[in-house]
């Protein structure tokens, strides 16, 4: 209805049409305020001038950055882009919980590592330095053949049962890598140096195709970013294709799919595969990029970041996955021991004050709380200082404004012994009463949580990144889950209706 | 009667769970173009029935020819390649794609495009992605106005219920079956739309030219549409024939309604 309103209270049930219908025109109408129009302009921005706005600022990059940052940011979150679009096939589009993902990931980096490095395998076997061209796509190859001999076993299988299975080929693959440094066939042969063992093969040439042969961090930033957008495109026309719209139909149901002509059993086998070789493709440039791969780098933690990756940025979209990659390696890098405790602060008390100013309605409540935490914060503040001098003369970290107007309403001992430990476990229980409460008790309780929050942030979390950065990722990613269970750019999924 | 064989035919058909036969050696046939409906109390075996046809589970005993080929042992989709394909009493739509891309992912068994046509974009690819679109929006058109249009890119659990039943059958014959196995098809629907049904189901053999064969409670679908009624109970046939021959079978009345107690002994 084009320039005129409906109340949607006047929307009656038409007869003959269907319920949601008939609310889904209240759903659009409902759509209002600032809020509303900027989704509706946004939905309508077409899915190629996204993918220009963002190969335009992922170009732009090097020149913003120097080069420590770019290996940071740029290049981790275009591997990490490249994992979750593999990992998106079998586990967002499939369906398929492959927990031995990770291990794709390095079977493809010591595959392309062993083809070209100084490796000795045995005494007089050493240096096989196979061109980029040839490694490239035999890691590729290989990771995808060995992702089909995974699930040859397991394509019967399907939920829990896949997943503890291939978390076993996973470490497994671990295991095999760690200690693969004196392989012999049954005793009879002389030990083979397969993986190089706990020391992993260092040495590993660059991926040299033809004229190409990338070097620095800025090289192999833009040779993984072309990866991406090859690989992003194979995928987009994949699943627009009858493949992929098989992989959706045994995602939702595998037996009325089967029913439907499709062979289910290799469907999964190609997703496997193909999520697989991506991995493959992921580790090779790796393995080139840091120029040797190690066990370590493969362990489960790296597993359960991609799956953080694509869980958090909606499984089953492509720009989904590829936006929580980005999110995740930033967050984490933010976060990381050696960046600037004031940055982290700013950040910190910049998210806490958003989420406030955002979130808290009416307007009257979040007068309330932002206006009961300064009053109160500088009423502890004072208190404390009329007790004891010392118990406000430590330092306030976070430097600037910020670290003045905290300054104020903060209370830094110089000495705080146990206490803000149990102001911690006291802040967990009142974040936990807060997630419990409603109405005006929330309401009241709030200001002494933020208080509190700032006792903690200061006289501990801020004095010990490497425990908070942990902290604060679990946190973000509790509250992502509970905000947003469908991911940032997923859509809900509907089970029965 | 025609001479030539039947287009689906199954001879002492034999299915147990566990000490409970659930399809006794079993005969039935159904001849290229009929409509013959399955009736029979609830636990007679008729889900079954089509659950063994369709491939899901194998019969213990017995033959099921296609056409005059067997296809016992056969996985399910090459069973739905061979021209079978049918619904389910309770509904299994992919809830979670649109209605278009429900029907057109039944288009797979009779389609080509592998991964590497579909990559390299392929003009043979494109023809026959454009025919699979063309294919649905056609098998959705024959509902009326009811999938089509804005219905198109709506998501399947967004439709009611009686849709979500048509829209069951739209993706069946996307697989270009010869023949349509349909599972209580009027089950949930108003006296409207139950009759609208029957109408559909006639439609479906005159201008669709499949042959149907059908599960149904409803007596009124049941008299609408059948060329000929099968009547099962404990896995057996107990009557066959027309309409009124089964409807007023003493074994038929005695299966849904029991026997009196001065009869019985």
């Amino acid at each position: 209805m084009a320039g005129k309103r409906q109340n949607p209270d006047e929307i009656t049930p038409r007869i003959g049409a269907d319920e949601w219908v008939g609310r889904e025109q209240e759903l659009r109408l409902a759509r209002r305020g600032v809020t509303g129009w900027a989704r509706s302009l946004v939905e309508r921005i077409p899915a190629v001038v996204w993918l220009a706005v963002f190969l335009g600022i992922a170009a732009l990059l090097p020149l913003l950055m120097n080069t420590g940052d770019l290996n940071r940011y740029g290049l981790n979150v275009a591997i990490f882009a490249l994992l979750a679009l593999g990992l998106n096939v079998a586990v967002g589009w499939t369906g398929l919980l492959d927990l031995g993902y990770v291990a794709f990931f390095g079977f493809g980096a010591y595959t392309y590592a062993l083809l070209s490095s100084p490796h000795c395998f045995t005494d007089t076997a050493c240096g096989v330095h196979w061109p980029g061209w040839a490694t490239v796509p035999i890691a590729v190859a290989a990771t995808a053949l060995l992702g089909l001999l995974v699930g040859l076993p397991s394509r019967r299988l399907s939920g829990d049962y896949l997943a503890i299975v291939t978390l076993f080929f996973a470490q497994l693959f671990l295991t095999v890598a760690a200690n693969g440094d004196r392989v012999s066939a049954l005793g009879l042969t002389g030990g083979v140096n397969l993986t190089g063992g706990p020391n992993g093969v260092p040495e590993v040439d660059p991926i040299e195709i033809f004229f190409i042969r990338p070097t620095t961090v800025e090289a192999y930033y833009f040779f993984t970013l072309a990866a991406l957008v090859v690989v992003a495109a194979v995928l987009w026309f994949l699943i627009r294709s009858r493949t992929g719209r098989a992989w959706t139909s045994l995602r939702e149901d595998e037996l009325a799919a089967e029913l439907m002509g499709m062979p289910v059993n290799s469907l999964k086998l190609l997703a496997f595969s193909i999520g697989a070789g991506i991995a493959g493709l992921a580790g090779a440039i790796l393995a080139a990029e840091q120029t040797g791969v190690f066990p370590g780098n493969f362990d489960l933690s790296i597993l359960i970041t991609i799956y953080a990756m694509v869980i958090l940025g909606g499984a089953g979209s492509m720009p989904g996955v590829v936006l929580g990659a980005i999110v995740i390696t930033v967050v984490f890098e933010v976060l990381s021991p050696t960046t600037n405790p004031d940055k982290i602060s700013l950040m910190f008390y910049g998210a806490i004050l958003v989420a406030l100013l955002v979130k808290v309605r009416p307007l009257w409540r979040l007068a309330f709380v932002l206006g009961g935490t300064v009053l109160l914060g500088y009423v502890t503040h004072t208190i404390a200082h009329a007790i004891s001098a010392s118990a406000t003369q430590g330092q306030v970290v976070s430097g600037g404004w910020l670290g003045d107007a905290i300054e104020s309403i903060a209370v830094v001992p110089l000495d705080p012994g146990d206490w803000p430990k149990y102001a911690y476990v006291a802040l967990i229980v009142a974040v936990l009463a807060l997630t419990r409460l409603d109405g005006w008790r929330r309401t009241l309780l709030m200001p002494p949580t933020l208080v509190l929050t700032v006792f903690v942030w200061e006289n501990l979390l801020l004095l010990q990144p490497t425990v908070t950065r942990f902290i604060l990722f679990g946190a973000l990613l509790v509250v992502m889950v509970a905000v947003r269970p469908q991911g940032l750019l997923g859509k809900p999924r509907v089970e029965i209706v | 009667m025609q001479a030539r064989a039947p287009l689906l035919e199954l001879k002492g058909v034999t299915k147990t769970f566990g000490g409970l036969r659930v399809l006794d050696d079993l005969d039935f046939s159904v001849a290229e173009g009929e409509i013959v409906s399955v009736i029979g109390p609830n636990g007679a075996g008729k889900t079954t029935l089509f659950n063994v046809i369709t491939g899901v589970y194998p019969p213990d005993a017995g033959a099921i020819l296609l056409d005059e080929r067997s296809i016992v042992g056969l996985e399910p989709h090459e069973i739905t390649k061979r021209g079978l394909a049918r619904t389910f009493q309770t509904l299994r739509l992919f809830l979670n794609m649109t209605v278009k891309e429900n029907v057109m992912a039944a288009a797979y068994g009779h389609t080509r495009a592998g991964v590497l046509r579909t990559v390299l974009r392929t003009p043979g690819m494109r023809r026959e992605e454009r025919e699979i679109n063309g294919l649905a929006e056609e098998c959705l058109a024959f509902f009326g106005e009811r999938l089509v249009g804005y219905r198109f890119d709506q998501p399947a659990y967004s439709l009611s219920y009686a849709n979500r039943r048509r829209l069951e059958i739209a993706r069946a014959t996307a697989t270009r079956p010869r023949m349509l196995l349909l599972d209580e098809p009027a089950a949930g629907m108003n006296p409207v739309e139950t009759h609208e049904m029957t109408e559909l189901i006639g439609r479906l053999r005159e201008e669709g030219g499949y042959t149907v064969l059908v599960i149904e409670h409803d007596m009124h679908v049941v008299e609408g549409i059948s060329d000929r009624v099968v009547a099962l109970d404990h896995g057996v046939t107990i009557a066959e024939g027309t309409f009124e021959e089964v409807a007023t079978d003493p074994r038929v009345v005695e299966a849904y309604l029991g026997t009196s107690a001065t009869e019985s002994r």
